[in-house]
Order: C-alpha cells, then structure tokens, then sequence
C-alpha cells in the first residue's frame, strides 16, 4: 500500500509525498493521532499528491502519515439504506453519538446485524449480467431488488442462489460464473465509485410521463415528467427552499432522495422532524419511509459537499436499477459549485468566470446527464428525475451556474424577487418559466385521459392571458387608468385572476398546498369559462372591484375540498357574479 | 491566553513579511496554532515544507526580521466559566474592563459543528414588541438573522431593544469594528437596563487592528456555546457588523495571493460566514443560541458579496428604511424576511396571524403602486386613495420601530385598520378568521 507523509497544509487542500503509486480521486486518510481523516486525491504532480480533506485540518502537521486506500470514494449500497440520515460520504449521521460532529467519525450507512426477508428471484443457470435481479427484500414498503454488482462486466451464470429466508447483508446469497470459470460470490451489498455512472441498464429513452407534484404552475403550466430534469433558480428569500419542499412532500415518486448541499442546518431538522409524521399523498404511509435525506449543511467540511450531490445520484441510479421513479432534490447546486470554486482557486488554477474553474458548464451537464428515464435488462423501466435549486450570486441570472444548468435541464422555474415581494407564492415567474416537455408529444398524448384533448391549447391560452395582462399593465403604467381603453383594464384583471387563484398556492394550507390533477384540470375549465363570460363595464373603476370580487370566492374555493359542499356554494356564486355584474356596489 | 511555556522552542528570523503576516522556517507546527510574534498573537494560515505562514492579528507593524516567534502548540483558546457573565473582553478573551482575569476551563475557539441530526427544531416565539418584528417578520429561538442597514440606520440601537426585550438568559455582544461611542452606547444601555450580569461582550473597536477582528465570531460563539450547550441557557448572540468583519477576511486572502472571486470577496466567503451563522442552534436540553447580526450596506445595495451570501445562510433579514410618510424608521416588510415565522406564527400566536401578516403587506404593497401611479402623475382612483391613507396609518402604528405592543394586540390593530380602510372582500381573508375578527363600524 502507498503511504506518504504531510508536505504542505493551505486550508483543506494538503500536498502528500507519497512513496508509491496512487491514483486520481483515491481516497486516502490521514492520521492524525488515533484518528484517521478522510481525503481525496485531486491533483498529481510527480510524487506529490494533491488532496483535499474532508475534515478541518486544524493541528496537522508537517510530516503527518498518510495512507492511501487503493479505492475511490464509494457509495456501500443495500437494503437498509432508506429513511436514513447521512452526511455527504455517506456515512450514518444517527449513529454519531455525541451532538458536535467528531473528526474520523464515520459509522456506516448500513446496519450489518439486521436480518433481512431474502426471496430468490432466479434459478441457477440463469445468464445474467450487471444491475440484473437476483432476489428481492422488503425494505419499507418498497421492494428492493438485490442486483448482480454494477461492477461486474460481461455475462456471468448463476452457480449458485440462496434460498428464501433470513439473511445478513453481509451474508452470500448468490454464486456467479464468467465465461472463464472465474467465480465471485454476491452478498446483498456492493460498493459503487460515487463519482461514475452506473450505466446497468438497456437504454435510455425520451420521458414522457407528467410528474405529478399537486403545484399547479408547475403541473398545468411547466410540468416536469418522471425522468426528466428541471431547475429552480431564484435569489435569497424567493422562496427555492418552501418549493423544494413541497415537491419532496407531495411529488408522485417511489423514492425521494434529498441532497441539502451547503445550506441550512435547520431546513434539514425540519426535514427530520416533519418526515416521520407527515403522510405520503400517494401511498398514506409516512413520508419519511421512502425518503433519503444527505445532509452535508454549510458548516460542514467544503469537500464532503461537492461529494454529497454524486453520493446522492449514486443513490438514485441504486434505486432506479430496481425499476423505480426516484426524485432526487439537491438545494442547492451553487453550493456544490462555490466547493469546487474553493479547491480551484487553493489549487492555483486560471480561473474561468467569476472564479469558477473552467470546466463547470462540463462538470454540471456530466451531472445532469445521469438523471433520466431508462429500460432495464428486463425490459422494466426505472427513473430518476432531478430538480436542483441554483443560487444566483445577486440574484443576477445570467451568472456562471444558472447559466451552464439552464443548458443542461429542461424545465426553467425561475423564482422572481418581484413576486416574492408582493408575497405572490410559489414566486415561479410565470412568463419566463418554461418546460421544453410541453412539446413533446409522448406527453401531450399521455395527458388525454386525465385532462381531455385540448390540453395544451388551453395552456396556451392560460399564457397568453398572463403575457397580455403583463402588457396591458405595462400600457396603463405609461398611459395612466383613463388613458386606455376599458379592455386594457379587463386584460390586466383577467391575468391577475390567473395569477391569484391559480399560480398562487397556500403551501402552508393544508388543502391548498397540493391540487391533484382532476382538481387542477376542473379548475382551468372553471376560470376559463369565467374569463371567457362577457362583462359590460361602464367605466373603468368598475372593473377592479368586479375582479376582487371574483378573485376573493375563488380563493374561498381553493381553501376548501374539492366537491365539498362549501367548495361548490362559492363555485355557484362565481356563476352568479358573472350573470349580474351591475350587482357590484 | 498567556502561557509561554519553557519547552517550546523559539525562533527568531522571519524570512517574509506583508502588512498582515509574516513567514517563519519552524518545525512541529499545526496548522491554526496560536503563536506570538514579538510578543503578538499570531496565528498559522498556511504550512509548506517547514515554511509557516503566520497571521500577524494585529499586524506588521514595525516588526523586525530578527523578532521572536513562540509556538503555543494549540489553536486559540477562550477560558470559559460562570466568571465571563458581565465580563468586557477583548478579541483574544482578555479583560478590558480592568477586572480580574478569567478563570475557567480551556476551550478551543471555531469548534467542531453540532450534528444536524441532534439539532431540534426551532419552536420558542421571541417577543420584541416591535410589530414589524413581531408581526411580519417573527423571531425564534435558534435563529440567526442580520438587519441589513445603510450606516446611517439605527441598527445599534434597534438591536440592543430586541436583545433586552428578548428575555435572553445571556446576551454575547460580538462587536467588530465598533466605533468607540457604539460600544460604550452598548456598555450605558446594559447597564440602565440592569442587564450587566447577564452580558459578556467580546469587543474590537476601531482604535484596534482589523484583522484581529476575525477571532471575535469564534470567541463570542465559543461562550455562547459554553453557556447554551453545558448549561442550557438561552443564549441571545449579537454581532455587529458583519460587514467589517468579512473586510478583515479579504484583507488577509489578498495577502496571501488568493484570487478573489466577486468584489474582491475571497472564494470561500459563504464557507466562512456559514461557520459563523450556522453556529446557531436549538439544542435538546433546552438551550438555544439565537445569532441577531448587522450587516451594513453601501446604499441598499444587497446584491454585494457580503449581504448576498449572508442572505443566503441566514434566516432571513430585517431591513431597515426611512419612511418619509412618517418621519421614521421603519422594519421594512417587503424585503424583511423570518424564514422561521412559520414554526411559530398561528400556533405560538393568534390562528389568524399568518393571513392577517399576508393581507396587510399585499394591501401595503398596493399603497406602494398607488404611490407610483401618483407620483407619474395619473389619476387615483378610489381604491388607490384608501390604500395610501391605509399605507400611512400601516407605517405608524405597526413598522415603526418604535412601537412597542403585545403580539395580540398587533393583531387587533391591524385589522381595525382593515374594517376602517377597506371591504372584506379587497382583504380577502379565509371566511373563518373574517367571522370572527372583522370589526364592527361604530356608524
């Protein structure tokens, strides 16, 4: 084994001279005293390698051992691994039994004792390859498939498969046999480099299923589908975090793995706290049963946080082997970003714009790219979809990281300060959003059974209302109210009703908070029969009260369940307001 | 912070110096070890080969090449212990009030962070009396949270109100940069409010070296985390201002020939502050530290650096801005933010607090556009003139930050000015809390 001692300590970035050979991201550790410290290798120049510590390296010193670990950094995958709690390498934060996180303490995410309910899935004789199934656990509620080692390459027959019964993760549960008589034995745990794709699958292909996240801007107006991948830029206090949330709460996902990169430590107790009692709309189990949460906060390590977000796709790409929608969240990806900033510039390196190394738009789209929706071996199909916040430095969009993230994603929920000022929730800017899925026709054909054949006309037709509210206020703005004629004034209100009781949506209300599709789809017929209802105005301070008015029973409406009895009373008074608007004092 | 012991071994050439470090060949040194260079407290930034870089606190300053530097063989330290209550402390933890040395156990300053997973989450409402506080922007246990101000703005004082209402078992005042008549301010109104021995204040001012600035967070926290973690005290931390304490950071990076990222900020100034801020914590035996920090703008510019990345590890912020309807200083509610008001608000307060907050702010908001629309000259219509009157009466009885009323009674207030202004229908408040609140007109 290469060791090599401390030459150069700069921050976290240490420079080793090592006596051997040693590789490009290995993982070595330092020894500090009785404690050993993770690091990576990041830079070779001779026999000096370059590393960064994943620990604070407070009281290193010249001449500190260290050793290299011949590996690099790996995610241990198995049964066991859901509704836990870890940092950024992956190790088991609930098992940490002090409350200050200790340097080189690192419990493992896995519990090696437990005993699992093992089912073969397979005879022996069967040709199998990567990422194929060999039997099946119940972890959860899910079925978790236990899979031939992503790290096995070729065809290799099943020698031997243990029978059904309980078993350890660590136990043999299946012998398998290469071509060349080489022969492995599979436990329920492999072991994956977090920083490759696990490529065990047949194909990738287009998504073309809706998401379903019960947020109605993003559903109706930019939805996201299972596979797909999508951004929430947006400037502190905008909001990112509430939407995130929400998403991880309510969206239509098997597995939710969420990545808190470099953010609040308090966002991730809430997260904690709230998990284990809040329901799963789709199932009614608890949330926290099928969610994953990797919390690598601000005021941990640099390093560990730029690892945090492959750990987390490693995670998923696990999952989605076993034929299984994951949404993978990461708040915020800028963090991630600003990390590698950190070791470029302790690395000397020319920087690229605004100090990010030059490869970050590569670096971002690699990332992205191992998101989406495949088909398996077996012809099932598994998915993961991804939405990453992103942090604009001064809230200015056009900076370095949104800008290499908007090419790398499909959906654009662009969170304006404006709308978040004037506390018009969720703060997704309703003209410069976009979802490129609205023109694929995979989707548009998937959408006819739940909302009827001309969907996406009357999406359009709910933009277009906006865009031309949008410019009619614009005109009243420079015109003044009497300026312009009365129709400028019924544009501008029709988009504000728009605005009011459908992109804006109570997350804190428990009904409000999420709008299935049957209740959204009845919601867009509703308003657009009411916009489509002519009103005589007689002036144009008539409108504005006539509007309110409107907006108000609409969002008594979207407060109350759907179909219920109060829900459908302010439903008939909306009808009734459009039959008399002379009623309005 | 004294012992200079006999066995450590001294060296007495440095072979670079700069305006805030200088370069020692010494072997056996950590990395972050506490040095002294001519007798000032140093501190070791950068080690390559046996090449030590030290960070010189209170600079160069007439330092000569042959001056003689001792390695303490630990980082900085504070002595904590029930004697820092009432205590005035410099940035190295040492007396300035002319009292008698600190006695207690050692701590190492800049610690290692609480595990999230132990954290609990933040649920104590901390009332301040000041409604644009209280109401719109409601403070919690646990929370960290600035004021973003121009220099002009009473922060100082504004700040020093909510530390004594807060009902705080200790307050650790961090002061980095004060001016010299801000930090006796400080010392004159703990002391009126016969708060003194529930104080510890960790002060650099001025009159004293910028870069030592940089050990006051640590030191101030250090306590903090002494009197809320081994004694589960609520523990109210007040740091002002951040701002001068993030200059001292790229000072030194530029010193030490790190490309600067944007405004000439180091790259790792949101890892900095983020240590600082996320030391902010609700604890499981009942202790909390509460961070309320200043962050002073260059003309409300918040998309620099400093308020950028501060606002985006804090919990929010509280604006301060001049009404000119008024004549005051108001907490402004469009961009003051409690990200933590959600954990409180309706259940430590009124049901009805998050929708009448929300209401009152779109109407305020509507007041603004109406302004706008008058100051280009158009016509008001009538809607437009009630929202301004409502606006005006808005800004006195509950933004002021000179108001002082119960959480119930912000409530009362704010919808009596609804029942006077406008319709329930213009409020647009779920039925429910209508029913019951709505007030009834006197004609």
């Amino acid at each position: 084994m290469t060791t090599g001692f401390i030459k150069a300590i700069i921050s976290n970035l240490l420079i080793v001279e090592a006596n051997g050979p040693f590789r490009q991201n290995e993982i070595c550790y330092i020894l500090d005293g009785n404690k050993k410290l993770m690091a990576e290798v990041i830079k070779a120049d001779r026999n000096k390698a370059y590393i960064q510590a994943f620990e604070s390296t407070r009281m290193l010193k010249y001449g500190t051992p260290v050793e290299f670990s011949g590996h690099m950094l790996e995610a241990t995958l198995g049964p066991g691994l859901l509704s836990g709690n870890y940092d950024g390498l992956l190790h088991n934060l609930s098992a940490m039994q002090t409350n200050f996180i200790q340097k080189g303490d690192y419990p493992p995410a896995l519990d090696f004792n437990k005993q699992w309910n093992f089912t073969p899935l397979v005879r022996e004789g069967v040709r199998l390859q990567a990422g194929d199934w060999l039997g099946e656990v119940m972890e959860n509620s899910i079925i978790h498939k236990i899979m031939v080692p992503f790290t096995l390459s070729g065809f290799w027959e099943v020698s031997r498969i243990a029978e059904g019964g309980d078993y350890k993760i660590s136990d043999t549960i299946a012998e398998l046999t290469d071509t060349n008589g080489r022969t492995v034995e599979v436990t329920m745990v492999q072991r994956w480099p977090v920083k490759k794709p696990v490529t065990a699958f047949l194909e990738k292909f287009r998504p073309g299923q809706l998401m379903e996240t019960g947020i109605r801007i993003i559903d109706t107006m930019n939805p996201i589908l299972q596979g797909g991948t999508g951004f929430i830029p947006g400037p502190f206090g905008s909001g990112k975090t509430v939407l995130q949330q929400s998403i991880a709460r309510q969206a239509e996902a098997d597995i939710v793995i969420i990545a808190a990169c470099g953010e609040r430590a308090n966002e991730v107790v809430d997260l904690f706290t709230e998990f284990p009692e809040l329901d799963d709309p789709w199932t009614g189990r608890k949330l926290i049963e099928r969610t994953i949460i990797i919390a690598n906060t601000s005021n941990m390590p640099v390093a560990a946080r730029e690892a945090s977000v492959y750990t987390a796709m490693t995670l998923g790409e696990y999952y989605r082997a076993m034929g299984l929608k994951v949404l993978l969240l990461a708040d915020s990806t800028s963090r991630w970003a600003q990390a590698l900033r950190e070791m470029s510039n302790r690395l000397e390196e020319l920087p690229g714009q605004d100090a990010f190394p030059v490869d970050l738009p590569s670096i971002i789209s690699n990332f992205y790219a191992r998101t989406g929706l495949v088909r398996l071996n077996n012809g099932k199909t598994g998915a993961i979809t991804f939405i990453g916040t992103v942090s604009p430095a001064g809230g200015n969009l056009k900076e370095p990281v949104t800008e290499s993230t908007r090419k790398a994603t499909r959906c654009f929920y662009g969170l304006s300060q404006q709308r978040a000022d004037s506390k018009r929730y969720p703060a997704i800017d309703p003209i410069d959003s976009y979802s490129k899925y609205l023109e694929y026709p995979e989707y548009l054909e998937s959408m006819k059974d739940k909302t009827g054949e001309n969907w996406f006309e009357k999406i359009n037709e709910l933009k277009n209302i906006l865009l031309k509210g949008k410019e009619a206020y614009e005109q009243i703005s420079i015109l003044g109210d009497d300026g312009v004629s009365i129709d400028f004034h019924t544009a501008y209100w029709h988009a504000e009703v728009v605005d009011y009781v459908f992109l804006q949506q109570d997350a804190f209300d428990e009904i409000d908070a999420r709008t299935p599709m049957e209740r959204q789809k009845y919601m867009v017929d509703h308003l657009l029969e009411t916009l489509h209802t002519p009103v005589k105005f007689y002036g144009f301070d008539e409108v504005q009260p006539f509007y309110k008015k409107i907006i108000d029973r609409y969002k008594q409406m979207n407060y109350e369940a759907f179909m219920s009895p109060a829900f459908v009373s302010y439903s008939e008074e909306i009808k009734k307001l459009l039959a008399s608007p002379a009623a309005i004092s | 912070m004294e012992p200079i012991t006999l066995f450590k071994k001294k060296y007495t050439r440095l072979e670079k110096i700069t305006k805030a470090t200088c370069v020692v060949e010494a072997d056996n040194v950590g990395y972050e070890e506490l040095a002294y260079v001519a007798g000032r407290p140093a501190q070791v930034v950068k080690i390559m080969g046996n090449e030590v870089t030290l960070q010189v606190f209170s600079g160069t300053e007439g330092l000569g090449t042959n001056a003689e530097v001792i390695f303490t063989g630990r980082p900085p330290v504070l002595k904590v212990g029930d004697d820092l209550s009432g205590r005035f402390l410099n940035a190295y933890g040492n007396p300035i009030d002319y009292g008698p040395e600190i006695e207690g156990e050692i701590r190492e300053i800049g610690g290692p962070s609480v595990n999230p997973v132990k954290r609990k989450q933040p649920s104590e409402f901390i009332p301040t009396g000041i409604a644009g506080i209280d109401l719109n922007n409601t403070l919690v246990t646990g929370q960290k949270i600035p004021f973003f101000a121009d220099p002009d703005q009473p922060f100082n004082e504004v700040m020093s109100l909510v530390a004594l209402r807060a009902k705080a078992d200790k307050i650790i005042l961090g002061g980095m940069g004060l001016l010299n008549d801000d930090y006796l301010y400080f010392r004159r109104i703990f002391e009126n409010a016969g708060a003194l021995h529930r104080i510890v204040c960790f002060i650099n001012t001025t009159d004293d070296p910028p870069v030592e600035r940089l050990l006051i967070p640590d030191m101030a926290l250090t306590a903090a985390e002494y009197f809320a973690a081994d004694k589960g005290e609520k523990v109210l931390v007040l740091l002002t201002d951040m701002t001068l304490y993030s200059d001292a950071l790229s000072i030194v990076s530029n010193k030490m020939d790190q490309i600067p990222s944007k405004d000439s900020m180091p790259g790792s100034l949101y890892s900095d502050l983020a240590r600082i801020y996320e030391k902010a914590v609700q604890l499981d035996n009942g202790g909390s530290i509460t961070i309320i920090a200043v962050t002073t703008l260059s003309g409300g510019d918040i998309t620099h650096a400093i308020p950028d990345n501060t606002g985006y590890i804090t919990e929010g912020q509280l604006f301060l801005r001049r009404n000119t309807d008024i004549g005051k200083v108001i907490i402004d509610p469009f961009r003051s933010l409690s990200r933590l008001k959600n954990l409180v608000i309706g259940k430590k307060t009124r049901s009805d607090h998050a929708q009448v907050m929300n209401a009152a702010v779109r109407l305020y908001a509507d007041a603004m556009n109406a302004r706008s629309k008058q100051e280009n000259g158009f016509d008001l219509t009538d809607y437009d003139m009630r929202t301004l009157q409502y606006a005006r009466d808005y800004a006195r009885q509950i933004l002021a930050i000179d108001v002082n009323i119960g959480p119930d009674e912000m409530l009362n207030q704010t919808w009596s000015l609804f029942g006077k202004y406008f319709s329930k229908e213009e409020v647009s408040i779920k039925a429910e809390f209508t029913d019951r609140y709505w007030p009834i007109k006197d004609q």
